[in-house]
């Protein structure tokens, strides 16, 4: 029997990773499919009517209801029941701790490491031409503004970004940053403590965390086994 | 009784301005904590000890202290001081509001944010040269990308989730006002229903509207020394 709930995803996405690793850690029960964004397939006008109008992944249909953005997408399923508590508390006010993360890093993280792995991997893909020097300096230290925020704030006094434990936000954080791996940057060279709390994650994610970073390990060349 | 809930917050912050017209709206009693983002106290060690992360709005509840508008909009909605106009507490509806919110944060925060940024708030304050004509076509060019993509995915109804005001518009008409600033006003013709939308958010939003967007108004009909 097909499952009510579809998700539509593609592992070259940050955030559809992170609530494939979120829905596998959950033993939730969903309709694999797969949008090959190399191909265009979000772009087609057939998404765009019957799938997400924001032409974009990850989205969902349950059983008819339509939803986009991987946060609303997860706060959703939290509220009937399909997250465990330990990865989005429901107390409010824990779950305020967690929320004020997923919040912070839409324009911070997210946006400063997209666009480093969009302007030095993707672009010279798709275009052929390179970014000048100066451009990716520019880039890497926007990125490295946040990722020292991520150091010495977030992770100033606990293992984890929220808290002692492994939540969606620690999710949502690691798979922004695994992305840039792709453009040749490592994270782990200037922060330790991210350094270590990443191994963190995959430690608790896993098998979840490898699997969905396959493309990720496979195109950048650094897996987890490989040598720095 | 309870202590009321203190905000900090600075009325040229786009989201201080729509989280405190929340409040006002819903006759929420709360604490008054302006933090002149003009003189820096966001960045002092006392403003600190309030949020780590050293921007406004932020909220300390009792001993709770929670920065990230959507995140603080969702505690008070738990708490009970939102109304469920504003913030809806059924599934479904929820979760649209919550698309809503996060659809915005890179699709109209960042664009808007960084036109004010670069066109307005560094010129005026001699900390940059006003941007060279190609730069500021580009950022208008993201500017109206941003309108483009509300005007035509999302104004399908009165609001942008629905037929009544939600905490969705004040955030969103919040960052495009704030162009005021920048001497752009919402063209009537090229967006007819963002403009007709942002008339209704301010209407919906009386009497507190003026009160929250005086300093706007006031700098907007300023000459502007570094007009783009």
């Amino acid at each position: 029997m097909s499952s009510p709930l579809r998700f539509y995803y593609d592992l070259m996405s940050q955030p559809s990773r992170a609530l494939l690793i979120i829905f596998r850690l959950s033993g939730m029960q969903f309709e694999d499919c797969i949008v090959a964004l190399r191909n265009g397939e979000h772009l087609t006008e057939e998404f765009k009517q019957n799938i997400n109008r924001f032409q974009r992944v990850p989205c969902i249909n349950d059983n008819g209801y339509k939803l986009a953005e991987s946060v609303a997408i997860l706060r959703y399923l939290s509220a009937k029941g399909k997250i465990p508590e330990q990865l989005y508390p429901k107390y409010f006010v824990d779950q305020a701790r967690v929320d004020e993360f997923l919040e912070w890093q839409h324009i911070t993280l997210r946006v400063t490491c997209a666009l480093y792995f969009r302007t030095i991997w993707l672009e010279p893909l798709l275009t052929g031409r390179t970014p000048t020097e100066a451009k990716i300096e520019t880039l890497r230290m926007h990125m490295e503004r946040n990722l020292d925020i991520i150091e010495e704030v977030w992770l100033a006094k606990s293992e984890f970004l929220t808290g002692p434990a492994l939540t969606v936000a620690d999710i949502f954080a690691a798979c922004e940053i695994e992305q840039t791996r792709m453009a040749d940057y490592d994270v782990r060279i200037k922060y330790p403590k991210i350094r270590a709390w990443l191994k963190r994650v995959r430690h608790s994610c896993n098998p979840h965390y490898d699997a969905a970073h396959s493309f990720v390990y496979k195109i950048s060349g650094t897996g987890p086994q490989a040598k720095l | 009784m309870a202590q009321a809930i203190k905000l900090y917050y600075d009325f040229l912050s786009p989201p201080s301005r729509a989280l405190w017209l929340a409040l006002k709206l819903c006759k929420t009693p709360f604490e008054d904590c302006p933090v002149a983002l003009r003189k820096r106290e966001q960045l002092t060690d006392e403003y600190k000890k309030i949020n780590r992360l050293q921007k406004v709005p932020a909220l300390v509840d009792g001993d709770f202290q929670l920065s990230e508008s959507v995140a603080m909009i969702r505690y008070l909605s738990d708490k009970n001081q939102l109304s469920e106009q504003l913030y809806p507490k059924g599934l479904q509806a929820r979760a649209r509001v919550d698309e809503c919110m996060e659809w915005q944060h890179i699709n109209v925060r960042v664009p808007c944010g960084t036109y004010f940024i670069k066109g307005w708030l560094l010129p005026v304050n001699g900390l940059a040269a006003k941007p060279k004509p190609e730069v500021a076509e580009k950022l208008l060019k993201d500017v109206e990308s941003s309108l483009g993509a509300l005007e035509h995915l999302w104004m399908k109804e009165e609001f942008l989730v629905g037929n009544k005001l939600t905490v969705a518009d004040l955030l969103g008409a919040s960052e495009i006002e704030q162009l005021k600033l920048c001497q752009y006003n919402v063209n009537e013709r090229q967006f007819p229903k963002v403009a007709k939308w942002l008339q209704r958010v301010r209407d919906a939003a009386q009497p507190y509207h003026d009160v929250a967007y005086e300093f706007v108004q006031k700098k907007s009909k300023q000459p502007v020394r570094a007009k783009l």
